[in-house]
């Protein structure tokens, strides 16, 4: 019986019951997962009269019916089915009892409320597993006090409690009651892996019934009576800010209740305060329609206030830095310089990738509520505590007058990490003085920054007269950050072994976007040791696990960032369910394989060529995140993982003239579509009882090197710059 | 400012608005019917889509003043209780991540499915390929329109 500590979040768990007995402890009903009246409710249990508070997870009625609340942003992860399940399981209680709602912010109490770096699952296993079983155990202690037995002589399962040596039995909604402020032990028994009855199955997504009948779930959705809307428009450039503005004439148009200019500049900006444009305009009115009216109306001075970057222009200060830019990250194994020299055979490739936009589907929005000594902020936002702290900053109001609550998010990617959205409409809602939603059009996001970098990497490999590769290096810049791990794979590997990540100036602001560095260095790495596996005559997946020998039973150099025993299980696996080795004629196979946010994926691709086009046919994906959560959920994530890697290999890029992004919206900026898609996409997970490891980002970096692999199987091609299908060298057959 | 007359969800509604304002904002900012969404403004992502009749248009490029007489339907008025055949497929195959872009494409995979019941792949790309999904849910999209096509002409 595996046993966990308590102490961290006990004295929660205390404070928390006090607080219940005198109310409702979270008051955010507006959007809860579940309004226990609602048709859509399809609980194995009648709606209760009463709630009993168990802890800050757990409220329970005397029906039986179980809230847990969902303590993270929910960006489409679906941790709003997975981390309820999680103390559903620990709790142990039948999921069709359970209701699932919306936690608020509350950083005494919960730790890690963002949704980001794919760690949601993987930092809250511990306290969710925690909170379930505190729950079992109070319970069992209020049956255990109405029997005058020890909790010991209890079993406690699917929401009932039995006596062992007896026949007495009772549900947790007849002894709810009695369990609210039951002090929890210091040490709580926790179930093994092998025990678990929910953990590991497919649960749909709670909100699944809501999604499709169109209910109001999203930031855009939000309504409060008296609230007005807002509009920004910020400057035209990166390099420029805005002057002024016909103020008269766009507040004396239809619709328009005020017009102004904001400023959100704050003191010591933290890492999630990146943002294109600190100054902005804002109009605010009733109505949409009449707002975008007014933004099409509006004439603003502009100034120029630094330099108006091009596309040429990055990339020529790529290749300078490649030259001569600052190393900010390294390692060095051996000898490389001197192993290039006397190898049998070199190949040096350079790789490419443009800057580009998250595209949320649901463009930014937040609402605001500020008033002089408080505000309240409800939106999508992947780090409320960063908001919290952002507003506080702006506003000059202590923290614990500010209150976040967070929306259902139409789609994160990293978008959502910085809080610009939130705090302006912070700043606009205290000019008015009243409730405001702030609302952009897709091209105010498009254009707005936080992109994720552009990118150039330059690999080089050394083979000798036995085809063993002896040399590597990579060299990688990004403005304004480069792409490179050092201690990532194929560190380790190789003898003689170089990697330089390297820094270059731009004013375009970046930020993370799905698979930071991955995004970019899986697919030109795993392009790149596709080559050198060909060069060497070896079989691309053949190739790399020799790698991995030498890693597991005499890695190089002190440490790496990767078991290499997972890396090749993973390689193992995909190439067993695809069948490796097999050929069909006129199918062309591309492999690749990469570990991020502390998982393993590797990826198979099927391509076939129809009309003149490239085709996925099948993707295999084979996976190993430790345990699964929630398996369908789980396949949903690295299928979608894969689409996007696809899309933004093939068709996605922003290029810059006189400091503007010249694709603004989906008619120039593409996303990939249906037709683009892989016909068939089958996940495979490795079974093991490690805790869970990431699964949002990793299915994504890997697909972008079975891309291009497979695309050089199809077409005798090797493709370096991303987007391989760019408007500008598109591929025909 | 113009008084209309629409008929949405089979209910009649009278609204007074600008006559170039688009049927979304007419059903978000207006009606409180929030399930079409905004994506693009420009009918490039399908996030808007409605039936006018039994036809999916993108109602972010959709004048509220050429409606007319003709009956909208949105993604509430698709079923009383998210009982049809399209709706039902989603939650069997779990479609929706993030759950912005579904609305919409549920509403073209209906009005699709009503003029072809028996599609083939390429008939389904076809049909879907300006609703963009950009979780990536493409895969599940196909597997659930099949999944409803089947069951309708069962």
């Amino acid at each position: 019986m595996s046993t966990i500590k308590t102490q961290y979040n006990r004295r929660s768990f205390i404070k928390v019951s006090a607080a219940a007995s005198g109310g409702m402890l979270i008051g955010f009903s507006w959007l809860n997962g579940c309004k226990p009246n609602s048709p859509e409710l399809q609980a194995g249990v009648e709606v209760p009269k009463e709630w009993f508070e168990i802890n800050g997870y757990i409220k329970i009625g005397e029906t039986g019916m179980v809230t847990i609340y969902s303590p993270n942003p929910e960006i489409g992860q679906n941790v709003r089915t997975s981390m309820p399940m999680i103390v559903a399981e620990e709790l142990d209680v039948p999921w069709e009892n359970v209701v699932v709602e919306q936690a608020p912010l509350n950083t005494g109490f919960y730790q890690n409320q963002f949704a980001g770096g794919s760690l949601s699952i993987r930092l809250s296993w511990n306290a969710l597993r925690m909170a379930g079983a505190a729950g079992k155990y109070m319970l069992m202690q209020a049956a255990a006090n109405e029997w005058g037995l020890q909790v010991a002589e209890l079993m406690a399962s699917e929401g009932v409690i039995k006596e062992i040596n007896g026949n007495r039995s009772i549900s947790y909604g007849e002894v709810a009651s009695k369990a609210v402020g039951i002090e929890v032990p210091e040490e709580l028994e926790l179930k093994e892996v092998k025990d678990f009855k929910l953990i590991g199955t497919s649960k749909k997504n709670v909100d699944g019934m809501k999604i499709v009948t169109g209910k109001p779930l999203f930031g855009w959705d939000f309504h409060r009576d008296g609230m007005q809307l807002a509009m920004i428009e910020h400057p035209p450039a990166f390099g420029m800010t805005v002057k002024d503005f016909n103020e008269e004439e766009i507040k004396s148009m239809p619709g328009v209740k005020d017009a102004f200019i904001i400023d959100t500049t704050i003191e010591e900006p933290g890492m999630f305060d990146e943002k294109g444009f600190k100054q902005l305009v804002a109009i605010v009115g009733e109505t949409t329609w009449p707002l975008m009216q007014a933004k099409k109306a509006l004439r603003v001075n502009w100034e120029t206030i630094g330099t108006l970057e091009s596309s040429n222009l990055h990339r020529d200060r790529l290749e300078k830095a490649l030259a001569s830019g600052e190393v900010t990250e390294s390692r060095k194994d051996g000898n490389p310089e001197a192993a290039f020299k006397k190898a049998a055979k070199v190949i040096e490739r350079s790789y490419t990738a443009p800057f580009i936009a998250h595209n949320t589907l649901e463009p930014m929005n937040f609402f605001a509520n500020v008033t002089e000594d408080s505000a309240e902020l409800i939106g999508p936002t992947q780090t409320p505590e960063a908001l919290e702290g952002s507003v506080a900053k702006l506003l000059g109001l202590p923290l614990e007058n500010i209150t976040v609550n967070m929306t259902r998010i139409g789609g994160g990617f990293g978008r959502r990490l910085y809080v610009h959205f939130g705090l302006e409409a912070a700043a606009i809602s205290k000019k008015i003085g009243g409730p405001v939603q702030l609302i952009y059009t897709r091209e105010d996001d498009m254009s707005q920054g936080t992109y994720r970098p552009t990118y150039k990497s330059v690999y080089k490999a050394g083979l000798d007269e036995n085809n063993k590769l002896i040399a590597f290096s990579v060299k990688g810049a990004g403005l304004p950050d480069g792409p490179v791990f050092p201690n990532r794979f194929p560190a380790g590997t190789v003898e003689n072994y170089s990697a330089e990540k390297i820094k270059a100036d731009t004013n375009i602001t970046t930020g993370a976007w799905r698979a930071p560095r991955s995004n970019f260095t899986a697919g030109a790495e795993q392009a790149f040791l596709d080559e050198v596996a060909e060069l060497a005559g070896k079989d691309p997946i053949d190739f790399r696990l020799e790698l991995f020998d030498r890693a597991i039973n005499d890695p190089v150099g002190a440490e790496h960032e990767y078991e290499a025993e997972r890396y090749a299980g993973v390689l193992k696996l995909v190439k067993e369910k695809a069948n490796w080795g097999a050929s069909t004629p006129d199918v062309h196979r591309g492999v690749a394989a990469y570990f991020c946010h502390s998982t393993y994926v590797a990826e198979v691709f099927d391509m076939i060529i129809e009309n003149g086009q490239p085709v996925v046919q099948k993707v295999w994906c084979a996976v190993d995140c430790g345990i699964v959560v929630n398996k369908d959920a789980a396949k949903n994530m690295i299928e979608g993982g894969v689409v996007d890697g696809i899309g933004h290999a093939m068709y996605s890029q922003l290029t810059f003239e006189n400091g503007t992004p010249k694709e603004m919206n989906f008619d120039k900026y593409q996303l990939i579509r249906h037709s683009q898609a892989p016909r068939e996409i089958e996940v495979f997970f490795v079974e093991n009882e490690i805790d869970p490891t990431g699964l949002g980002e990793p299915g994504l970096p890997p697909a972008m090197g079975a891309m291009a692999n497979a695309l050089y199987k199809a077409k005798g091609v090797r493709y370096y710059d991303q987007p391989f299908m760019g408007t500008d060298r598109r591929v025909i057959g | 400012m113009a008084n209309f007359n629409l008929n949405i969800n089979g209910k009649n509604t009278q609204i007074d608005v600008d006559p170039s304002t688009p049927v979304l904002w007419v059903l978000r900012d207006h009606l409180n019917l929030v399930g079409t969404k905004y994506g693009c403004g420009i009918a490039q992502c399908g996030t808007c889509t409605i039936h006018l009749g039994d036809v999916a248009v993108r109602s972010c490029q959709l004048p509220v003043s050429v409606v007319g007489n003709q009956a909208i339907t949105t993604i509430e008025g698709l079923s009383e209780n998210g009982d049809h055949p399209v709706q039902q497929a989603w939650l069997e195959h779990d479609v929706p991540q993030c759950g912005y872009c579904q609305a919409g494409q549920i509403m073209n995979a209906a009005a699709f499915l009503k003029h072809n019941q028996d599609p083939t792949d390429e008939q389904i790309d076809a049909a879907m390929n300006g609703n963009i999904c950009r979780c990536g849910t493409y895969t599940r999209i196909k597997k659930a329109i099949k999944t409803a096509a089947n069951s309708e002409n069962a």
